[in-house]
């Protein structure tokens, strides 16, 4: 019952897109208000349907109802609920279903609280995001039906992979997610802003907390994914340039980008063109990512299931939604006036630089990323890997740090180049003693991006401060605040990553228990092995008395066996100090009795996650200082009238 | 700054950062790209030394062993056509077995020998390295089966 209820419901939705489609369009071209007035509505029951469609399916995991194809196939009746209820989206159907549901929801709410768009942008905007759902409801309920009853129904399901399960498979997809699909409010504001021809400063305005609140959750989305990455899988590292990983990274380039771009278009009504195009490619890159993932078309961990058919359903909206949206782009971008000219010494520059660097890492991402595809197309197989994107992306993502702190002490309109320089004194000085620093303590022990990454976090770090040089902070805004907290995390984040390159200490033992063993200033004593069991799996445990100086603190390392499916995964144990985080691994017995052991200290490694947590932080603050003006304007206002 | 000469500007700087971009994709892609070998191709093309790449195919059966320290492993890597010796240290996959496939990131030493720092086996039964696709291990004439 429960699943016929979702599945009607999902119908119901794409009718009502497709309804919200016609009525918008209709409407805006003949003038109609009355088919006007239907179109908000319908955004919003499309947002509770698609709400209770995921309901019902998160409902059918919970109660492990095996006669649903996709919960005998991904679940199991043994599992903790926890992974019940994530394990909704641990498969093809279950989040191919959250994508729809993010896109019903973030519709319903630019129906609901989108207020400062003018009124026929908002409908050929809620237009556009109708438009996009159909697709996306079309390829949910023709070919991937989460809903699907299995007849008879087997005893028990065939569980959930158990590399995922861990609680961070309940944070990480929501949060990518809706980031990922909150895109698509983007892409529908510029088709929107193309239909009506409204590309200027109060599109920019409206269009701006959209943009922000889906960088944000996108942010917060990729830093979870990296940390559950990094003590799941147990090889210390904490990206792998994985097709996957890529998918999310350029989404959040080109939403990167538009954030900075929105906001030349919002305070100086310049780089018309290019934020309506950065917001149709910012979306663009979502979908490609989805395709790449869904499609089963790249080696990656992520590919469920290798289905075709799938594959090409997914390419063709995507060929049919970004051709679209360029032919729209290219036909309607000749009428967008001209916006406002700006000095070469100004903040819009800074600006323009920091969205050409970001443009550049996201088409030299894009093109490794496919290049596999395009190569085998010609019969080569070929993978690239991290070589090349460290080789490509290192260096021009330094340049873009630079820019990043150089930016916000540059004026709008025009500024003076001399005094910019002189602002720019103190963290040239600290870049200086740093290097200075750095080559005594380490040279020839170091690589060159590390050690330039180094130099570059500590003097961009001390830079992303000075826009508060000086000035009263507590009447500083809001969205000032935010901008330099999120700049801050991008040098403390940079700090991070240059420091686990460049001091990692790794030791790799066969070990006895009662064996010492020391590496980088620790002493770890191998007290023993023993066996353990958990909800529903068995593991092998060490127990290792670790210190560093002062008290010793015991460490557990498992490697786990599950049942259902039969799989062994190993669990690291990681114990962070303020200074890093020491990281073992248990391995497999050897002969003698002896056990693997791979023990890493990262040093400074906790700030690569710490810095992303700010800069969604970053991100949040100036959404609510925006978002806080306009209320307290709007009180004012009312408060005038009365 | 007149409204059209900065057009201009803009435009040219989208179009050096865009061929810059293309240039250096293109140089790092032809130094790196050539990334993926088959022990078939390390003959045929040969690999220097030290050059990361990836290698992959089928480890032969019997010829996995480890090194007294415990954590080093030795074995060979097969796609038919050719056979490569290789080394690991560190914890091997659980699914890395003989007769199965991996895929390691390393480099080849002077010798010959592969040097693994990496190994990709499959992360679960159904996963399988897309580049090692239409091979598989006939278990009775111990032989690599390679469908073209």
């Amino acid at each position: 019952m429960i699943a016929e209820i979702g599945l009607a419901a999902l119908w119901l939705a794409a009718a009502l897109a497709l309804l919200q489609l016609v009525l918008a369009f209709t409407g805006l071209k003949g003038n109609k208000p009355d088919l006007l007035a239907a179109v908000r509505p319908a955004a919003v029951a499309q947002g509770v349907l698609t709400a209770i469609a995921f309901i019902a399916l998160v409902t059918l995991f919970l109660r492990s109802d095996m006669s649903v194809l996709l919960v005998a196939t991904n679940s199991h009746s043994a599992k903790p609920w926890l992974y019940k209820f994530a394990g909704t989206w641990g498969n093809h159907e279950g989040s191919m279903l959250l994508w729809v549901t993010v896109m019903g929801v973030a519709g319903a709410a630019v129906a609901l609280f989108e207020r400062a768009l003018r009124r026929d942008t908002h409908m050929a905007t809620l237009g556009g995001q109708a438009a996009i759902s159909l697709g996306f409801y079309a390829f949910l309920l023709f070919s991937s039906n989460p809903f699907a009853r299995l007849a008879p129904a087997p005893a028990d399901g065939q569980g959930l992979n158990p590399l995922l399960q861990d609680p961070g498979l309940a944070f990480h997809p929501p949060t990518l997610y809706i980031g990922y699909v909150g895109l698509s409010v983007a892409f529908s504001f510029a088709i929107g802003a193309l239909l009506t021809r409204q590309v200027d400063a109060a599109f920019a305005r409206a269009m701006r907390p959209w943009v922000l609140a889906a960088w944000v959750m996108l942010t917060l989305g990729i830093t979870a994914g990296s940390y559950w990455a990094y003590y799941e899988l147990g090889w210390g590292g904490w990206w792998f340039w994985d097709p996957v990983e890529n998918a999310s990274l350029m989404p959040w380039l080109a939403a990167t980008a538009l954030l900075h771009s929105v906001t030349v278009l919002a305070t100086r009504d310049a780089l018309r063109a290019w934020t309506v195009m950065l917001a149709v490619v910012a979306f663009s890159m979502s979908m490609v990512g989805t395709f790449l993932v869904r499609s089963g078309i790249l080696t990656s961990v992520h590919a469920f299931a290798v289905d075709p058919e799938r594959g090409s359903f997914i390419l063709g909206l995507l060929a049919l939604y970004i051709g679209g949206a360029l032919a729209l782009f290219g036909w309607r971008i000749g009428a967008v006036r001209e916006g406002a000219p700006f000095e070469l010494v100004s903040r819009e520059t800074m600006l323009v630089i920091n969205n050409l660097l970001l443009t550049v890492i996201l088409g030299l991402v894009l093109i490794g990323t496919l290049y596999p595809l395009m190569t085998e197309a010609f019969g080569h197989k070929v993978s690239v890997g991290a070589p090349y994107f460290d080789r490509i992306a290192g260096p021009i993502a330094l340049a873009l740090m630079i820019a990043m702190a150089v930016g916000p002490l540059v004026r709008w309109r025009r500024d003076d180049g001399r005094v910019v320089t002189k602002r720019l004194v103190i963290p040239f000085l600290i870049a200086l003693s740093l290097s200075a620093w750095l080559s005594v303590l380490a040279w020839g022990r170091i690589g060159i991006l590390p050690f330039l990454g180094l130099v570059i976090a500590g003097a961009v770090g001390v830079a992303s401060l000075a826009p508060l040089w000086k000035r009263n902070l507590r009447r500083t805004p809001l969205f000032t605040y935010g901008m330099v907290i999120a700049h801050l995390g991008c040098a403390v984040s940079l700090g991070g990553m240059a420091s686990d390159s460049a001091f990692t200490v790794e030791k790799l033992v066969a070990a006895r228990p009662g064996d010492m063993i020391q590496t980088a200033g620790w002493q770890l004593r191998f007290v023993q092995i023993q066996p353990i069991a958990g909800d529903n799996w068995t593991a092998l445990q060490a127990d290792m008395e670790v210190r560093r100086g002062g008290r010793p603190v015991m460490i557990h390392p498992q490697s786990r066996f599950f049942a259902s499916p039969p799989t062994t995964t190993s669990e690291a144990a990681l114990l962070t100090r303020w200074n890093g985080q020491l990281y073992v691994v248990l391995g497999e017995e050897v002969e003698g009795g002896r056990w693997q052991l791979r023990i890493w200290w990262k040093p400074f490694v906790t700030l690569i996650w710490l810095g992303g947590i700010l800069i969604a932080l970053g991100g949040f603050l100036a959404l609510l200082g925006r978002e806080r003006r306009g209320w307290l304007m709007k009180w004012r206002a009312r408060a005038a009238t009365a | 700054m007149k409204a059209k000469h900065q057009r201009l500007i803009l435009a040219l700087a989208a179009l050096v950062a865009l061929i810059g971009a293309g240039l250096l994709a293109a140089s790092a892609l032809k130094d790196e790209a050539a990334y993926f070998y088959a022990p078939g191709d390390v003959k045929t093309k040969g690999v220097e030394p030290g050059k990361p790449i990836r290698l992959g195919g089928m480890v032969v059966k019997g010829s996995l062993k480890r090194a007294p320290d415990g954590v080093t492993i030795t074995f060979d890597v097969t796609d038919g056509k050719a056979t490569v010796p290789a080394t690991f240290s560190g914890i091997a996959p659980d699914l890395f077995k003989e007769g199965s496939g991996v895929v390691a990131e390393g480099s080849f030493d002077t010798k010959g020998t592969f040097v693994a720092t990496n190994l990709l086996a499959k992360h679960d039964e159904r996963y399988m390295p897309r580049e090692l696709e239409g091979m598989s291990y006939n278990e009775t004439t111990r032989e690599i089966e390679v469908d073209q």
